[in-house]
């Protein structure tokens, strides 16, 4: 039969679970113990004897007299996992188990969020994933809620909710609108852990140039090159003019310089002057003089 | 359970010294946290590396050599394991684990792909001894909570933990 109780010793409280053996004249120990709690075993009959508590976390040899209590102080065994606990005499072995769980005071987190850099205005472009550790890094198993909380400059906040299982959980985030440095925060009681991710503007959307004469040229300038949220395209982005003249094609890659691309070509009459930047096109322009 | 399926599994890499038998290998269906699907490839390597750590770790607490944990363990199980051992070396003893079978099942795969957890109902032998004697030896029913992350060319184990079963 199961008992739970709580035994005080000179302050130190021992939190003793279900018993393994109550009974029987075997040893006496619990079944769980909270990684990091003082425990003790009762061991059965007289003499002296040997007693080893091992598994793939720890292990332990205590010499110890029969018939007497054993404890083990706060922080003797804090690595959550079974463990065979191994009392050999000089004419037997007896052998039990127990298993070692983790607290249910999240401590650390480990969180990780990708990418680190992303354009705005992504569906699901952002992931986060964390786990969930007690103060001795032990994953905590049991069902744990999490929050996930992205905010950006301009203010807006896009906040989520999820249990960890198994110690895991994972989100999903939109870039936002705004390109700038969004903080990315996982919560878990009053644990948290933060990135930063960097929004930035998209490929452009709507470009559009102007064309005016130049002596005996054509000026052709861009409007300020923005992404479809209206965030400015960084300079450096490469802008394409192409004209195309009498069934030839002649085309000139100018960077962006202050938000805009211009280049002066030939004026030609008849000549039909386009722009691209990336993916997107943008307007036609049909010389005449 | 109706959905499990019982694979003879062959462990494509060298046996310890130790081992006698292979070890049986059951795949649950995955029942996983994530929008990322997991690649076929992508689960028998994993499964394939995780195998291959509980030989690593076999010979590694039975020879009493931290270093052997270098090829399938980091983080956090790596160094679990590495203190494990030195308290080992230090009183004395050695243990000797032999996985007899493994019940897997996939729980969480990363997002970005990063990480892979899994769960393992698995039996297997302990043996310890104390100044090279045997002590005693004991067939152990287990769970644990395995956390695997790439590295450079395989899966490593992070997290390797028990857990009530």
């Amino acid at each position: 039969m199961s008992a739970r109780w709580t035994l005080s010793l000179g302050g130190l409280v021992v939190a003793v679970a279900a018993l393994a053996h109550a009974a029987g004249g075997g040893m006496s120990l619990p079944r769980t113990i909270e990684a990091g709690s003082a425990f003790s075993i009762q061991t059965p009959g007289s003499g002296n004897a040997r007693l080893y508590i091992i598994g793939t976390g720890q292990v332990l040899k205590r010499d110890v007299q029969l018939g007497h209590a054993l404890f083990f102080a706060a922080g003797s065994l804090f690595n959550a996992g079974h463990y065979l606990v191994v009392l050999a005499g000089d004419s037997s072995t007896e052998t039990e188990s127990f298993d070692v769980v983790p607290g249910n005071r999240p401590s650390n987190l480990s969180f990780l969020a990708k990418p680190s850099r992303l354009p705005v205005g992504l569906h699901d472009g952002i992931t986060g994933a964390v786990y969930v550790f007690d103060a001795y890094h032990n994953l905590i198993s049991a069902p744990t809620p999490v929050s996930f909380e992205l905010s950006s400059p301009s203010g807006t906040v896009q906040k989520r909710a999820t249990v960890a299982r198994d110690g895991a959980a994972w989100v999903q985030m939109d870039s936002t609108a705004v390109q700038g440095v969004d903080k990315f925060v996982a919560r878990v009681g009053d644990i948290s852990s933060a990135r930063i991710v960097g929004q930035v503007p998209g490929d452009p959307c709507g470009l559009k140039m102007t064309a005016q004469p130049s002596g005996q040229q054509v000026l052709l300038v861009t409007d300020a090159v923005r992404d479809c949220n209206g965030n400015a395209v960084p300079d450096g982005t490469i802008v394409t003019f192409t004209e195309t003249y009498d069934g030839t094609q002649s085309t000139i890659d100018e960077p962006l310089k202050r938000g805009v691309a211009q280049v002066t070509i030939s004026a030609r009459n008849g000549a039909l002057f386009s722009v691209a930047s990336g993916v997107a096109m943008g307007n036609q322009i049909h010389w005449e003089k | 359970m109706s959905r499990s399926f019982l694979i003879l599994y062959t462990v494509l890499t060298a046996a310890s010294a130790t081992a006698t038998a292979q070890p049986v290998l059951r795949i649950e269906a995955a029942n996983l946290q994530s929008s990322r699907p997991m690649q076929d490839q992508t689960g028998k390597a994993a499964i394939r590396d995780y195998l291959q750590s509980w030989q690593t770790l076999g010979a590694a607490l039975e020879q009493n050599r931290a270093g052997l944990l270098d090829s399938d363990f980091v983080g956090s199980a790596k160094n679990t394991f590495t203190a494990t051992i030195q308290q080992q070396a230090a009183l004395g003893i050695s243990t000797r684990y032999q996985d007899r079978s493994h019940d897997l099942q996939f729980v969480f795969y990363s997002p970005d792909g990063l990480s892979i957890e899994l769960t393992d109902n698995v039996e297997y032998d302990v043996q310890l001894l104390d100044q090279g004697r045997i002590k005693t030896t004991q067939h152990v029913s287990g769970r644990y909570l395995v956390v695997l992350t790439p590295a450079e060319v395989r899966w490593k184990v992070r997290v390797f933990q028990g857990t009530p079963r």
